[in-house]
Formats: C-alpha cells, sequence, structure tokens
C-alpha cells in the first residue's frame, strides 16, 4: 500500500499511531468537547459527536477561550486523551497544549497536513524525527 | 533551542527553589514548542484558575484537594507538589470563580464553590490579587503600552493587544501560573513588533452605532480567519469602551484574533499603512449588511420564543452598561418564566451597590452576580437562552449544553427578560 510522508517540526516530542480525525478549521478547548469522554459537544465544529480520544487530530489552530489547556490536560487526567496533534498553524494554545497534554505533536509540515490526510487515515506519528507517515484508509 | 540568560539558568536548576525550577521547566518546554529563542522579562500576568475542571477529576487526582497540590499539577502541571512563597511578577486572576453566595445556581454546586474558595485563599497567600474579572483593564490591572505582559482570557487579550497596545500572546493557565512564578514569558508571537502588523484589510460598509454591530462585526471576521491580524477601516464613530470590549471578545469566540486594528481609532494603526507596515499583498475582506446577517445567522438557533434565561455582563459589564439596565428596569418586573442574570466582578458590583443600580436591578426581579460567568450558571439544557452577548451565545452550548440560543441588543434582552418572550430581530 502506498504511503505518504509529511515533514513537520516537533512541537512536543514522543511518538504514536492511530487513526486521523481531520478539520480544516480549527479546535477549541473549553466547551469543545466533554472531558470524561472526549466527546465533541461543541454544536459548531464539525467534529460533534465524534470522540476525539486516542485518535491522531489534525487540524488548523487552536481558537477559543485561553482555558483551552486547562481542558486538553484535563483529558490527560481522565485518561480521555487523543494519541497526537498535527497542527497547521502552531500558537500558543496549541503549544502549551501539547506540553501538558503530553502527547507527540507536530507543525511547520511541508504540505497542509488537514488537506493532505483524511478522517480514518492510519497515521504514525514520529515528533523527534519529524516525519509523519500516513496510510490511505 | 530556547537560550537562557543566566537568571533564567538558575531558575532551571533549582537555585531559586523547587517552585520557580518548575515554572521554569515548564516555560522551557512551551517555548520550545512555540519555537521561541529566548524569554523576556514580564510583571503583568493575569492567571485563569476558575477554569480548572470539576471537583471530581479534581479529586481523582488529588484525593486531598490540598490547594498547593491541585496548584502544582493542575496550573503548574507538575507531578511533584512545590510550595510556593511568593509569586515574582504582579498577578492578576481572571472570572469564571463563582459567586460564592449562590452555589446552588452554578454548575459544581457548593463542593466545587468550597474548592474554588480554597484557591483563592491560596493566591492570597502567594501575593495573587484576585480580582476575579476577565475584565482586569476595568478594575486596576491596565499595563502600559509596550509592557511586555503574560495575560489569559481571551477577551483580555485581544484588548490588551489591540486597545492598550500592550504586548501579551494568548496564554494558559499553566503558562501565565509559571510566568507568574518566574517573571519570564516565551519572546515570541505578540512580543515582536513584526507580528502585530496587520494582513488583512476589512472593509466596513455599516455605521456601527450598534453595540451588537460590534460583536457582529468580530464573530463574523474571527470566523474568515485563521491567525492574521485583521485591519478594520472605515469606522468614523469612536467606540467607546462597551464596543471595544465587544469587538475583542467576538473575534476571539469565533475565531483565534488576540490582536487588531482600527484606523484612525487604536493605538498602532494611524494609517493603513503603519498598521500593516506596508505589506502589498493584504488581503480584503467586506463587512456590510450580508456579513452581519451571516454572523447573526450564526447565533441565533433557537425555534421557540419563550425565553428562560437571560445573562447580560460577558465580558464583565460597565459602569455604564450596569447603570443602563437599572434605568431599564426602572420600576419594571422581569417575568415570572424567566430569569435575568447580571454578571460583573466585585470591584464593579461594590460600585453599583452604591449607585443603588443593585438596587433597581434586584427590586426588579434580577440578580447581579459577581466574579462567576454565564457559562457557570446551572442550566436545564431544554431552556431559551437569551444574551447581548455574542461570546455567550457562542459557548453556550458546549459549555453548558443549552441548545436554543438568542443573541441581541441589550434593549431587546431586558424586553425579554420583562415579557419572557424573544422579539429581536436584525434590523
Amino acid at each position: 500500500m502506498k504511503k505518504i510522508i509529511l515533514r513537520g517540526r516537533k512541537v512536543y516530542g514522543g511518538s504514536a499511531e492511530g487513526e486521523a480525525l481531520v478539520t480544516e478549521g480549527s479546535l477549541g478547548g473549553f466547551g469543545t468537547f466533554d472531558l470524561k469522554t472526549g466527546i465533541v459537544i461543541d454544536f459548531s465544529h464539525e467534529w460533534l459527536g465524534k470522540n476525539i480520544s486516542g485518535k491522531i487530530l489534525v487540524f488548523r489552530t487552536g481558537s477559543g477561550s485561553s482555558a483551552w489547556t486547562i481542558a486538553h490536560q484535563a483529558l490527560r487526567f481522565t485518561g480521555r486523551s487523543p494519541k497526537a496533534y498535527l497542527i497547521k498553524e502552531n500558537n500558543p494554545q496549541t503549544a502549551l497544549g501539547a506540553v501538558v497534554a503530553r502527547i507527540p505533536s507536530m507543525t511547520d509540515f511541508d504540505q497542509d497536513p488537514t488537506k493532505v490526510i483524511s478522517t480514518g487515515d492510519r497515521v504514525k506519528v514520529d515528533a523527534d524525527k519529524g516525519i509523519v507517515e500516513i496510510t490511505r484508509k | 533551542m530556547v537560550r537562557l540568560a543566566q537568571d533564567e539558568q538558575d531558575m532551571l536548576e533549582g537555585k531559586e527553589g523547587p517552585a520557580k525550577q518548575k515554572a521554569m521547566e515548564l516555560l522551557v518546554k512551551y517555548a520550545e514548542a512555540l519555537g521561541a529563542e529566548r524569554f523576556i522579562d514580564t510583571n503583568n500576568v493575569t492567571i485563569i484558575p476558575g477554569s480548572i475542571p470539576d471537583t471530581e477529576i479534581i479529586q481523582n487526582v488529588v484525593p486531598s484537594l490540598d490547594a498547593d497540590e491541585i496548584a502544582s499539577k493542575f496550573l503548574l502541571d507538575s507531578d511533584q507538589t512545590v510550595v510556593l512563597d511568593r509569586v515574582k511578577a504582579f498577578t492578576t486572576t481572571n472570572a469564571t470563580f463563582r459567586d460564592q453566595r449562590y452555589p446552588e445556581i452554578q454548575i459544581g454546586g457548593k463542593p466545587f464553590c468550597d474548592v474554588l474558595q480554597k484557591m483563592v485563599d491560596y493566591f492570597r497567600r502567594v501575593g495573587i490579587i484576585h480580582l476575579a474579572t476577565c475584565t482586569p483593564y476595568q478594575v486596576g490591572n491596565i499595563p502600559a503600552k509596550g509592557e511586555h505582559c503574560a495575560w489569559t482570557e481571551s477577551s483580555a487579550i485581544a484588548f490588551c493587544n489591540s486597545v492598550i497596545g500592550a504586548y501579551t500572546n494568548i496564554e494558559g493557565l499553566h503558562s501565565s501560573f509559571a510566568s507568574a512564578i518566574s517573571g519570564k514569558t516565551p519572546l515570541w508571537g505578540m512580543h515582536l513588533d513584526e507580528n502585530r502588523l496587520g494582513k488583512v484589510i476589512v472593509d466596513v460598509g455599516i455605521d456601527m452605532e450598534m453595540i451588537r454591530d460590534w460583536y457582529l462585526m468580530g464573530y463574523y471576521v474571527g470566523g474568515e480567519l485563521g491567525l492574521d491580524v485583521p485591519i478594520y477601516t472605515n469606522i468614523t464613530r469612536i467606540p467607546d469602551l462597551t464596543r471595544l470590549m465587544a469587538l475583542c471578545a467576538a473575534g476571539i469566540s469565533s475565531g483565534s484574533i488576540v490582536k487588531f486594528h482600527i484606523v484612525g481609532i487604536t493605538l498602532e494603526a494611524p494609517t493603513v499603512e503603519i498598521a500593516s507596515g506596508k505589506r502589498r499583498d493584504l488581503r480584503m475582506l467586506q463587512f456590510g449588511k450580508k456579513q452581519r446577517e451571516k454572523a447573526y445567522g450564526k447565533l441565533n438557533h433557537s425555534n421557540k420564543d419563550d425565553v428562560d434565561i437571560v445573562v447580560l455582563g460577558c465580558p464583565h459589564y460597565t459602569l455604564e452598561r450596569m447603570g443602563t439596565v437599572a434605568r431599564m428596569l426602572e420600576g419594571k418586573k422581569v417575568h415570572e418564566n424567566t430569569r435575568l442574570y447580571v454578571t460583573t466582578c466585585h470591584m464593579i458590583k461594590s460600585l453599583a451597590d452604591k449607585m443603588e443600580f443593585t438596587e433597581t436591578i434586584t427590586k426588579a426581579g434580577g440578580l447581579l452576580l459577581e466574579d462567576t460567568c454565564g457559562l457557570s450558571l446551572d442550566a436545564d439544557p431544554s431552556k431559551v437562552f437569551a444574551s447581548d452577548s455574542a461570546k455567550l451565545v457562542h459557548y453556550a452550548p458546549g459549555a453548558t449544553g443549552l441548545k436554543n440560543t438568542w443573541f441581541g441588543t441589550t434593549e431587546e434582552c431586558i424586553q425579554a427578560a420583562i415579557t419572557g418572550k424573544w422579539r429581536g430581530e436584525l434590523r
């Protein structure tokens, strides 16, 4: 099966493998998902009803309340964290969010990750090496 | 890699004690995640600890609910509990605390009020001023133009950068608390002049008299832009505090606008050329009636016109708004099926008490809440919610489960509170 490789920069180190959940839009924190289940509850988000827990999240940037990092840290405490963040435009929310969520995260890609990766793709992230390997679903 | 100055290295090595060491450890990881090369000193920090998760999540991590342990794990992201003596920077707290007088009407009830009161006592101990407001610039935390800050609370960040002309990124609880302890913040993003320049011109085609339209403009533009700084043009009427607060709050709710320029009005924008750094490839965006309608439609999604809850005061109400609402309610009664809440901070409430605004609002059947947020109200999700704040209406579904929301003018909201019916429209 054909593999696609994306190269980028480490935001927070580590490696992960899983299924991608992708939006060309941004991701919030506060009021975006249920902290105990990981299910998206924001009516205006295209992931409404989907569970971000255990997924490789691919999105544009962090948006909304500065409680962003509290919500993403809380998922670590409830055991509902995503597996990785692949961020098109890194901002302070996503940078700090990755640090306190303690999950592998990357940004500054050679191609737009929100366009190259599709929801359901199998994705392997090696943040330390700066490599993302995508296998189409 | 981030380069450290000697004092930063000393803190990181633990020479200044474990709290500063943990703070620097977090800030170094954060700076590397950002791609920042060094730190800058800050002596103006606002932290947002009222948004910590609920009692159950906290208690699972910290069974004793010990304040030092909660602060270490939830605020500083440290697995090791550190006991902080005093913060180094001038630091104030943000809103989303609780009005301790009414635990039963706020999410989490008495147990969560108690946890937050414990944290308030902790902040007093470590030298943090408990302003408890999303509008610190209203009540004693006003940085100077060009001052490097580490602020939380999205709308206040936009205000700090755009209106005051001070420099801050959108900090989180963890980074701002680490900045409070260490007096350092990464030199990145909004702290660098070149990143403060506008990239998108917004051509404003309506007269912008109404407060509502400042919310709708921010809401529309926020949804259209990513991290780019907009330059609003063709605004001839000088906005007051409430209108500027509306624009700040809305643009960072629907999107990520941490800074904007208004040509001829905000400090860094005497002309388009200066606001954009003479950029040639400026993107153009229109804001006229069509765009205003689009934003309005996104916020108004109720098919029921019976209104159960009306909340005013997001961001925390100004004295001007408080006086206006008191006048509107003079001699009136809130409908028996409707609840009216007005939120602000304890300092403004104290003045509202003295001006008898509180008495007028209370006599009419409304409730003036201090230090809390409309999103902290424990509401039945089937209820119909109305507010004059686009920010509150934007967050209400996710934060409280309320699905039926109305957004409109303060007048329309007060009418809804009195009659129990929504009659708002985009005129």
